[in-house]
């Protein structure tokens, strides 16, 4: 009797210590997680921070007011008011001897040019819209809100120092001095940049927007998921609940995951060998892009798409067949619902890998300078990544900025494609 | 009688290693030709020398048995005698099963369900059948019922499905409990109530017969009377075949009774006769409480 209460006291101490010692293994096994948890956060932070803090300049955007002459023997000499004259009508020239007029120190060709370049060439636009609107300003004088040109911003945002030497910044004393002058007078306004959401690839930085790169992402990816979903879906469907399994399955089956993990670059070689100069598909076009990106998410939503499929219990395939099912039936109306919120979250994870790809778009020729907003899947076009690439390797300063705004528009692109991911996935999730 | 029983115990493992297919013995030990009567008069079903192989390992080997119209016939044994494959294969569920081989013939009225000719879906609408663990499909009860009747065009509006639902529910024993709550899911409600559908959802399709594989094993006592009684209603319109662990449920709710062993049909009789006066000694073994 004593023998084994004493015998139960050693062995409650040995749990005891025992039980100490699980819970300091509990501990550093959740504090293992809670670091690690904290690492990718902090990359993360840093990431945003580092992009936010040096892109945010680029939503806006330095505007200067000047003094526009509409002179009529520049503009319409003959004075017959013609839309056509007034089209073609030199508004270079009408801005130049406006500012030459609003601001005389500027003599000799190098002080000029540096006036003349103080606003964008895109003012010459704004100016003939504005005559083209109204032939009454023809002959007087307003004052004119225009886009400066990139330097000037750069200045404005505090983004290049006037201490440097001359020589060393891209803005000259004398433009300087213009630009203290106009603020002083309070001729320099900050906007709001819309032109970034609206236009599309710009030589002049103050131009350039993301809507081209935004449009053609976008139709790309509609390509890549018309292609890519039903034939992931019914590939997936098929290896998993019809084909039988033998070594033909078990090839597929490596093949398929061995194309998941192809470098993109070579997918991007064989649509330009396939796709370009074999079915002689037109280059830099959404149609390719998606057809490209397609063969690259293909493997994903495969595989994922199995995964889920596999994850259906099979007491409701036996269910279904024991109520007189047919093969297809099953899979339509009971497994292939339960697997959707799966199929769907791995189709956009392929997708937002698709969106981030850049290097299979490069070998289709989606990386050429396109200024139009693309509008359908045969228009030239660029995509988001590309043109990221394109900004990042333009030696102006103001593409910096424009640099870090794309990466910003794409970080919201894919966080809003992971939204519905999360979504979709809560909305067709079902219990059983 | 130790003697008589040692002998017994050596004899059964050595059936053990028979089967496990390492080396056959010289001279059976023990008699593994069905003892008692298996054919009935004007039977629904009738197998006859089935078979079936999950690849190289035999799980029945030629078992003949008939199954009566408004009866139900139990199946019973220890774990692993084939009581589940035998059962998968009267409404030919094996046929999922990669490997499993089945041959033999099993006529449903007459005609070999495994004849090329015999269309599976319309099989399983004649033999309905309802699984060892509830598995309503995660949808709403009334889907859930109005499903086979659907596939199988059995309504023809839904007002009609409307009338086959309930009446498989009330049949079913489960009206009145979600009478109010057809469109909740089904998958909500207690394992009980969740089998009772799953028998609600077979008899929907107005099958002849009913297999039942464990159908109580995951429910309370309460739970299982309720579904007894119920099995004890149906055998009025149907042929039903239940596997079942229980003695006592074996001997409550059927007629006739079958007792399997290593993938034989060891003894088939009336209930009340397997039960009070086995014939085959593994019979008597198992329903003793000796082995199994
Ligand atoms: N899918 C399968 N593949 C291979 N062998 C199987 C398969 N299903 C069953 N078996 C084997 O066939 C034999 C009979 O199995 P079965 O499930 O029919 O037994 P059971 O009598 O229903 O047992 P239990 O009472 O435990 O449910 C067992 O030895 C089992 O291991
Ligand atoms: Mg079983």
């Amino acid at each position: 009797m004593t023998e084994s209460a004493g015998h139960q006291q050693t062995t409650q101490q040995r749990v005891a210590a025992s039980l100490r010692r699980r819970y300091a293994a509990e501990m550093r096994f959740r504090a293992y997680g809670v670091f690690a948890v904290a690492v990718g956060l902090l990359f993360v932070a840093f990431l945003f921070t580092s992009i936010i803090s040096k892109g945010y300049t680029a939503f806006e955007q330095t505007y200067v007011a000047v003094d526009v002459v509409y002179s009529p023997e520049l503009i319409d000499p003959a004075g017959s008011r013609l839309a056509e004259t007034l089209q073609a009508a030199d508004y270079q020239a009408v801005l130049r001897a406006s500012l030459r007029a609003e601001f005389p120190q500027f003599e000799g060709r190098t002080s000029l040019r540096h006036l003349y370049g103080t606003v964008s060439n895109s003012a010459e636009q704004v100016l003939r819209d504005r005559v083209l609107a109204n032939p009454a300003l023809i002959g007087g004088h307003e004052r004119v809100w225009l886009l400066a040109h990139g330097h000037i911003d750069m200045f404005v945002k505090g983004q290049i120092d006037r201490n440097l030497p001359e020589s060393a910044r891209p803005i000259s004393d004398e433009e300087i001095a213009w630009v203290d002058a106009l603020q002083t007078a309070h001729r320099v306004q900050i906007r709001f940049n819309k032109a970034f959401f609206t236009a599309g690839d710009s030589r002049e930085p103050e131009q350039a927007g993301v809507a081209g790169a935004l449009a053609g992402s976008a139709l790309t990816l509609f390509m890549a998921l018309l292609l890519s979903f039903p034939i992931g879906v019914a590939a997936a469907v098929y290896l998993e609940e019809f084909a039988p399994k033998n070594v033909w399955t078990d090839i597929i089956e490596v093949n398929i995951n061995n194309l998941a993990a192809v470098p993109s670059i070579v997918f991007g070689l064989l649509g330009l060998a396939m796709f370009i100069q074999f079915f002689g598909l037109p280059r830099s076009v959404p149609l390719v892009g998606g057809l490209v990106l397609s063969l690259m998410t293909l493997p994903t939503i495969i595989i994922t798409g199995r995964a889920s499929l596999k994850a259906v219990p099979p007491s409701i395939r036996e269910a279904a067949f024991g109520m007189g099912a047919s093969p297809m039936q099953m899979v339509l109306h009971h497994v292939l619902p339960l697997a959707l919120p799966g199929v769907l979250t791995g189709t956009i994870i392929g997708m937002a890998r698709a969106l981030g790809e850049s290097a299979p778009l490069l070998m289709i020729g989606m990386v050429a300078f396109i200024v139009d907003v693309p509008h359908g899947l045969s228009d030239p076009s660029t995509v988001l990544p590309v043109q990221i690439y394109l900004w990042a390797q333009s030696p102006e300063r103001a593409f910096v900025e424009r640099t870090s705004g794309a990466i910003m528009v794409l970080l919201g692109f894919l966080l809003l494609m992971n939204a519905v991911a999360v979504i979709l996935r809560n909305r067709f999730e079902r219990r059983w | 009688m130790t003697i008589e029983k040692h002998q017994h115990v050596v004899n059964i493992s050595r059936g053990l290693v028979f089967n496990e297919g390492d080396q056959s013995l010289p001279g059976e030990a023990i008699e593994t030709k069905t003892v008692g009567q298996v054919t009935v008069d004007s039977p629904v079903i009738s197998a006859r020398h089935v078979n079936v192989h999950y690849g190289e390992k035999q799980a029945i080997k030629d078992v003949s048995i008939d199954v009566a119209k408004n009866a139900v016939i139990a199946f019973i044994g220890p774990s692993g005698c084939g009581k589940s494959t035998f059962l998968r294969c009267l409404n030919r569920m094996n046929d999922t099963i990669a490997n499993a081989k089945v041959s033999g013939s099993i006529r449903l009225d007459g005609s070999d369900i495994y004849d090329r000719s015999q269309d599976i879906v319309q099989l399983r609408a004649r033999v309905g059948m309802v699984f060892q663990k509830p598995n309503p499909f995660p949808k709403s009860i009334y889907e859930n019922v109005a499903y086979g009747p659907k596939i199988h065009g059995l309504a023809g509006n839904r007002a009609d499905l409307d009338e086959i639902v309930q009446l498989s529910l009330r049949k079913a024993g489960l009206w009145e409990e979600v009478k109010d709550r057809l469109d909740n899911p089904g998958t909500g409600l207690s394992g009980g109530q969740q089998q009772r559908l799953c028998i609600a959802r077979a008899i929907a399709v107005d099958p002849e017969v009913i297999l039942m594989d464990e159908p109580c094993s995951a429910l309370d006592p309460i739970a299982t009377a309720k579904v007894e009684d119920l099995i004890d209603e149906l055998r009025e319109n149907y042929a039903i075949v239940i596997v079942t662990h229980n003695m006592q449920q074996a001997a409550r709710v059927s007629q006739r009774t079958a007792y399997f062993h290593l993938g034989d049909l060891i003894e088939v009789g009336p209930t009340e006769q397997i039960f009070t006066n086995p014939r085959h000694r593994l019979t008597e073994d198992y329903i003793t409480g000796r082995f199994g």
